[in-house]
């Protein structure tokens, strides 16, 4: 029989006779296992590997180009990409490379900001309901769902509309609609390993409420955390880009990929270039995010490290 | 089970109740009025202006002026808004449009029949795409028929509809010239836009039915059902079908909310006279009683749609029964 490679937090081998001491693995950690596994993963490895390029780019890119996102050329307008427009000119003859990078940075920006407001929403409201338990607990999951039943899209939409538009109103905006998933991922997560018999293992051993928290708990919580939020950044750039397709979004001069697109479905008549460019940058971080979150659930996920 | 059904209505109601409410006074609250934003109107017109429409109210009285509108006839006497013969079926009465020539009923009973047909057509594509490919992804797992159709969900997950909706409206309308680019007049201008709605939701579909049905797929009984010969295809059509289509049923209620919120993108890109673009509009111009109008609609419909999802789950997974 093969030697199992991993051993359980908290588990302890009894010593087989037949092996010597030092033939005995050491137990990996989790996170050392995870980079195992997603290492391995090449779509996972190269989508990250796109993610890098495609954030540096539109982070340090913009300072390159020789024109500025927001300068206008009236004689110019709707160029075709050439060598002093790589990507052409949008309709008020501003460079369409600059406000594709500047777009994608604002783009990036929304999405990890909001994810981490809604990260932190979520994760103190889900673990705190599973750990409080009973009534409280049904209570708060109770309003978790009354306010999933909402067309909270709407809410935005008309919050967009109505307030003047700013950068803060639509994290707020976005945030307060992605944390419901989150805190019920959360939830779930932690109220069934309160259950789990290594859990109930470690208290019978005597180990502090501290050492099963950080050792076994939260470890367990966190890689699915880590993934859903890799998972809740394109949904919320989706978000975003969906308002500023509307124009309800990033405020012009302030290009944002939603409001690109827009520009471009616009035009696809004369102009196809104005759309299939930004398009094509925005469904390709999309890919590589979905595609990094699901290599991550799979590194993480100690149940798949079976096969 | 009666007794969930009752619950979940009652839930239903309130959560109704709390859309309209919440939406009135977050549109009230704002700054400025529907009138601030056109051309400079002597002080004295406006006034009137505003007081014919009973907007020089309190936004108590006129949320309860509102609510007495909306309700069936025979509770309210009526004094600020005409009666009107459309949905005189049901005594509701959404009030005026401020900036169209017709009243907030007759404006939904114009659009959202358009809005009805669009997202029916998008959802009989989601579910049949959607089921086909991932039944045949979990049948046939690990092979070319596994792949190819989820890599072509990944890829459909990750164009959102006003991507897909340019880029179909691209390839098909102007380039290839089979369909028009734009309108609704005939009955091919409906398969671009059902396409571009349901094709998300279709890969996402798949995505769940293969999950769903492999982890029914890989449990015990399925094993023991095996071992004592029963046939593939039964195993997977009558053992494993109900419990691994859950998933599915449970999407469904994200699934038509996302529907809605995709049809005013859609209505957008493709120039469709719905009830989205009116609600987007109505948004924009801060039309009151068309954004409350619409936004009702849209409450009853995800409510119901999420009431049904519950009541359907609760049929298919008898382990839920025991829970209330």
């Amino acid at each position: 029989m093969p030697l199992p490679t991993r051993l359980s937090p908290g588990e302890k081998r009894l010593p087989d006779p037949a092996i010597l001491p030092e033939q005995i693995e050491e137990g990996t950690s989790l996170w050392k296992d995870a980079w195992h596994r997603l290492s391995r993963n090449r779509l996972a490895l190269f989508s990250f590997w796109t993610l890098v390029v495609i954030a540096s780019l539109c982070f340090v890119g913009p300072f390159f180009t020789p024109h500025a996102f927001d300068a206008q050329n009236l004689e110019k307008t709707l160029q075709s990409p050439s060598w002093q427009h790589p990507f052409g000119t949008d309709d008020l003859g501003r460079d369409q490379l600059t406000r594709v990078l500047v777009g994608g940075r604002v783009s990036l920006t929304v999405g990890v900001i909001a994810t981490i407001v809604s990260l932190i929403i979520g994760v103190t409201y889900g673990a705190a309901a599973a750990y409080i338990g009973r009534k409280v607990e049904a209570v708060m999951m109770r309003l978790v769902d009354i306010l999933y039943a909402m067309p909270f899209t709407i809410f935005v939409i008309l919050l967009m509309t109505i307030f003047e538009r700013s950068l803060i109103l639509l994290f707020v905006a976005i945030g307060a609609v992605e944390w419901l998933t989150m805190s019920r991922i959360v939830h779930g997560q932690v109220k069934s390993l309160k259950k789990q018999e290594f859990i109930e293992a470690a208290v019978s051993l005597g180990f502090g409420t501290r050492r099963i928290l950080f050792r076994h708990l939260i470890p367990n919580v966190l890689g699915v955390v880590a993934v859903y939020a890799t998972l809740t950044v394109p949904s919320v750039m989706l978000l975003e880009s969906f308002l500023s397709f509307l124009g309800l979004g990033v405020q012009p001069p302030q290009p944002s990929w939603g409001s690109l697109i827009k520009l471009g479905a616009d035009n696809i008549q004369l102009y196809p270039h104005l759309l299939v460019i930004p398009a094509f940058f925005f469904s390709l971080t999309l890919f590589s995010l979905n595609f990094l979150g699901d290599g991550l659930r799979d590194a993480l996920d100690p149940k798949s490290s079976k096969d | 089970m009666l007794r969930f059904i009752l619950s979940r209505l009652a839930q239903s109601f309130a959560v109704i109740f709390v859309v309209i409410t919440a939406t009135f006074f977050l549109v009230r609250l704002a700054p400025g009025d529907p009138f601030s934003s056109e051309r400079r109107i002597p002080e004295f017109i406006k006034q009137r202006i505003l007081e014919h429409y009973g907007l020089d109210r309190p936004a108590i009285e006129q949320y309860w002026n509102f609510i007495r509108n909306a309700a069936p006839k025979r509770f309210r006497p009526d004094r600020i808004f005409e009666e009107d013969p459309l949905m005189s079926a049901f005594g509701i009465n959404l009030g005026p449009s401020f900036t169209q020539a017709r009243t907030v009923n007759q404006i939904i009973a114009d659009t959202f029949p358009v809005s009805l047909e669009l997202g029916f057509w998008a959802l009989v594509i989601a579910l049949s795409l959607g089921l086909t490919a991932g039944l045949t992804a979990a049948i046939f797992k690990n092979s070319a028929l596994d792949y190819v159709p989820m890599s072509a969900a990944m890829v459909g997950i990750c164009l959102p509809t006003f991507v897909m909706g340019p880029i179909l409206a691209l390839i098909f309308g102007v380039w290839l010239g089979w369909f028009n680019v734009s309108g609704w007049f005939l009955p091919q201008d409906r398969v671009l836009p059902a396409v571009t709605l349901g094709l998300v939701y279709a890969a996402v579909i798949a995505r769940i039915t293969r999950g769903g049905m492999l982890e029914i797929l890989s449990q015990d009984f399925i094993r023991t059902a095996q071992a004592k010969g029963v046939p593939y295809t039964r195993i997977v059509f009558k053992h494993t079908l109900r419990g691994g289509l859950l998933p599915v049923v449970t999407f469904m209620g994200p699934a038509l909310a996302g529907i809605i919120s995709g049809s005013f993108v859609v209505e957008t890109i493709f120039q469709i006279p719905g009830l989205g673009r009116q609600f987007v509009q109505s948004a924009f111009n801060r039309d009151y009683f068309l954004v409350l109008g619409t936004v009702s609609v849209y409450a009853v419909l995800i409510t119901l749609a999420n009431l049904t999802v519950d009541i359907v789950q609760v049929i298919l997974n008898p382990r839920l029964r025991f829970e209330d």
